[in-house]
């Protein structure tokens, strides 16, 4: 089944959100490749992740393997011509431990996004007072 | 294959016209390795590895280091950022930062050697000094007005009996108050259209009035006139971006490289480490004095290294480890004039934020 929104599509099946392709118009490997590199970074809140013996949810405190949680279980972008100006990216998603929810790959890659806004701000505002300092030391 | 490493000097002659085993292999197969991804957050899970990189993590590793710093060109050293974003920047600042750019010439009289459609373009790829950020985009619809057009004249002549005149950038006048010329209607009766609709001076504008919109290089020859020849003519610039066409880009050139890592696995001294200083061409290598008469080589400036592998030739196999740091980028961004560097390179993260945004909302 496809979504159709403006200028991207989801491809993916209904019973199954835990796995699509999006395809996004007017974007080339600048986004691409940036939003690939957050998607692999994509993990779980780790102070609330699902107990192994039940379903409910505990907090960990302590630091093991498993307060260490990847959301995605695959991501990668594709071109698939040069001459269109678009770009495919696939997602597919972990479950969490109980696995009866798992992540829609629509909300990771939206996730991804939005860290990828806070990292372009912690970006700009070090560099920007960076430069500041710069030209305030070297009047 | 056998597992015992043999030197290749000792290997059984073969027949001319056949290969040793080992090359025979390289030639004809091709070997799967064990090579697992490493680049996502779970690749060390197993050894209690957190190889993710999640906000409180990068906002406390990245930094940015400015080496220089001047009106043209900005050399400046980021840690702790990734590969993927560092292109990101780079492609950005090349092909989607805007600037404004003359568009459209309106040729009254070219009695020029240069043909009309080659001062167009080299009128097109002129420096303008003009703040794009002050200016929005002229789309096919829209009328040219004070807020998406600059206007220039170039009204240059040679006069019989003078000497030639070279037409340089600093003849184009700026015209703030929109074109001079008319668009030829056959009604007589009506008012007087010009090409541009200008509501009023483009002096008149806060933004603007601070300094005239002119160009930014006064002496770039745009073409050459013998006596008697003229140039009248009348250009539109407007905003637009390198992916567009490459007279809108605001940057001459920008590179990122790695910061490279020079690192001597064992002790030279003496005569060795003086012939290893001497042969780097960029002297990353220096001589150490131990004190009783001997010489040891240190690394001094790792930094210059470009690689070119003279240090690594002629010497025993793993003396000399050449590598790159992955997360130190050594960004350098020469500015062709309108906006400054560091300011260039601010936008730049900007617009890559709102690409982000515009996904994020189509994805809601």
């Amino acid at each position: 089944m496809e979504g159709i929104l403006l200028f991207a599509m989801e491809h993916g099946s209904l019973s199954d959100l835990s796995a699509s392709t999006f395809s996004l118009m007017d974007e080339d490997h600048t986004l691409a490749n940036s939003v690939r590199f957050t998607l692999n970074q994509e993990n779980m809140d780790s102070s609330v992740v699902g107990c192994m013996g039940c379903a409910l949810r505990h907090n960990f405190y302590a630091y093991d393997m498993w307060t260490v949680r990847p959301r995605v279980v695959f991501c990668g972008y594709s071109i698939p011509h040069p001459s269109d100006n678009k770009v495919n990216i696939r997602v597919q998603t972990t479950g969490t431990i109980s696995s009866s929810l798992s992540d829609p790959a629509k909300d990771v890659l939206k996730d991804a996004l939005e860290n990828l806004t806070q990292m372009c701000q912690l970006v700009r505002s070090t560099f920007g007072k960076t430069v500041d300092d710069f030209k305030v030391k070297n009047q | 294959m056998s597992k015992k490493k043999v030197s290749a000097l000792d290997m059984p002659d073969v027949p001319m016209g056949q290969l040793p085993e080992h090359l025979n292999l390289q030639r004809t197969r091709l070997r799967c390795k064990a090579d697992a991804p490493i680049h996502y957050s779970g690749a060390y899970a197993s050894m209690g590895v957190d190889n993710s990189v999640d906000i409180k993590n990068f906002n406390s590793n990245f930094k940015v280091e400015i080496v220089r710093l001047t009106e043209d060109e900005i050399e400046f050293d980021m840690i702790g950022i990734d590969a993927a974003l560092a292109n990101a920047f780079r492609r950005i600042l090349i092909a989607e930062v805007p600037t404004m750019a003359i568009k459209k010439i309106l040729m009254v009289n070219n009695t020029s050697v240069i043909p009309d459609e080659l001062l167009a373009h080299r009128l097109g790829l002129i420096p303008l000094d003009a703040d794009p950020r002050v200016f929005e985009y002229l789309s096919e619809n829209d009328e040219p007005n004070e807020r998406n057009t600059i206007v220039y004249k170039l009204d240059v002549s040679c006069k019989k009996g003078s000497p030639r005149i070279t037409v340089k950038s600093d003849h184009l006048k700026w015209l703030p108050n929109g074109s001079e010329l008319e668009i030829a209607t056959l009604d007589k009766s009506s008012k007087v259209k010009s090409y541009t609709s200008f509501s009023c001076s483009q002096n008149s504008l806060p933004e603007i009035s601070k300094k005239p919109l002119g160009v930014k290089h006064d002496d770039i020859i745009l073409a050459k006139l013998g006596p008697g020849q003229e140039i009248e003519l009348e250009a539109h610039a407007v905003k637009g971006i390198g992916k567009d066409h490459a007279k809108w880009s605001p940057v001459a050139a920008t590179w990122y490289r790695m910061l490279p890592e020079v690192v001597l696995s064992e002790e030279v001294k003496g005569q060795d480490a003086e012939k290893l200083v001497k042969k780097c061409p960029l002297n990353v290598f220096d001589i150490e004095d131990l004190g009783n008469g001997e010489k040891k080589a240190v690394v001094a400036n790792s930094r210059a290294c470009t690689f070119c592998g003279e240090c690594i030739r002629d010497v025993s196999e793993g003396l000399v480890k050449l590598r790159r740091v992955e997360d130190h980028f050594i960004f350098t961004i020469e500015s062709v004039g309108a906006l400054s560097p560091d300011e260039l390179f601010i936008e730049a993260v900007k617009i890559l934020e709102e690409k982000c945004h515009r996904q994020i909302v189509q994805l809601s």
